[in-house]
């Protein structure tokens, strides 16, 4: 691990030691962010795996119907029938922020109207089938725009996911161990500067004893005949 | 995207991709079709999010599979939505695969499985 070059000082220990407790809040507020994302996300998605099944089932009973239908006239005739629908389908999106993650919100615009009001074809040329293959189609309208919707927005929870765990992983497993070797480090330095001040100090004094000895046995130099 | 003339609101439109027999059916709903076949869908779907006029994308199942990796560069846009329907032929559990590969990224395991 690439170890954080610092001068060994106390104001670097401290400028660290801030940056380390930022790191340490962030990261536990980025987890909880994970956690909730990740809860929201679970919950999309079991929604729109019900609601997916739920599409996927009625779509393929409605093309069913729709090749009956086809199987009764010529496929010429049933194009002719649905070219020309009456007014296309609009969406309106709103926005919604969803832990800081811009999920959009799709309505079928009112002036859509309902499905079978933009069936425009003559009932005498057409089979029965055909309605029924459409109503099918109408009834799932939107809840294949809901199903789109959710797929959208977990999509972008995953994505968002996925960037807040490497986060999160980045913060613990790199830059708070980096922080807190370096202030070890920097701590070891100073408490050896500090053991190496008192020992000199100790040193100094000592020699300054065995100074001031040797300067008072000048002074009276039979003392130190008498003690020996 | 476009403004309804007097409205001032954005409307997006619905457009679905896929072979004739499948798109045909959602004529009468009001979406847009685009007809495409595995060697052109890539640049139609290209196209139809270039013009910004969709809020949604719904694409045949068959198609996307041609798609591959094309379909994965939209996925992180707000907007559209393209979402992999069955086509006429049935369902091949691709768009069930996406729902599960969109679990896996979040996760780092499919965990509905």
């Amino acid at each position: 691990m690439a170890e954080i070059r610092v001068n060994p000082t106390r104001m670097e220990l401290k400028k660290l030691q801030a940056r380390y407790q930022t790191a340490r809040r962030g990261h536990k507020l980025l987890k909880d962010k994970r956690d909730e994302l990740m809860r929201r996300f679970l919950d999309v998605v079991r929604r729109d795996r019900e609601l997916r099944q739920h599409v996927e089932q009625e779509l393929t009973q409605a093309y069913a119907a729709f090749a009956i239908a086809g199987a009764v006239g010529t496929p010429e005739e049933l194009h002719a029938a649905l070219m020309l629908p009456r007014k296309a389908t609009e969406v309106t999106v709103t926005y919604r922020n969803q832990m800081s993650v811009t999920v959009p919100d799709l309505f079928i615009a009112p002036h859509s109207g309902k499905p079978e009001d933009s069936f425009n074809y003559g009932l005498a040329a057409t089979s029965g089938e055909l309605d029924v293959a459409l109503t099918r189609l109408g009834d799932i309208r939107d809840e294949m725009l809901h199903m789109a919707a959710l797929e959208k927005e977990a999509q972008l929870l995953a994505e968002e996911i996925e960037r807040t765990r490497r986060r999160v992983n980045a913060l613990e497993h790199i830059m708070m161990p980096r922080y807190l070797s370096a202030i070890r480090s920097i701590k070891m330095k100073l408490d050896e500067n500090e053991r190496g001040n008192i020992t000199r100090l100790m040193k100094v004094k000592d020699m300054m004893v065995a100074a001031q000895i040797k300067e008072k046995h000048s002074f009276f130099p039979d003392e130190e005949e008498e003690s020996v | 995207m476009y403004c309804e003339k007097g409205s001032g609101a954005v409307m997006y439109k619905i457009g679905m991709i896929g072979d004739r027999e499948s798109t045909l059916c959602f004529l009468p709903l009001g979406y847009t079709v685009m007809e495409a076949d595995a060697k052109n869908a890539a640049t139609v779907l290209k196209n139809a999010v270039k013009s910004e006029d969709y809020a949604v994308i719904f694409i045949t199942e068959e198609l996307a599979l041609s798609l591959g990796e094309e379909l994965a560069k939209y996925k992180d846009l707000p907007l559209p939505a393209i979402t992999v329907i069955p086509g006429k032929a049935g369902g091949t559990g691709y768009g069930m695969a996406s729902l599960h590969a969109a679990v896996e990224r979040a996760v780092g395991a499919d965990i509905l499985k």
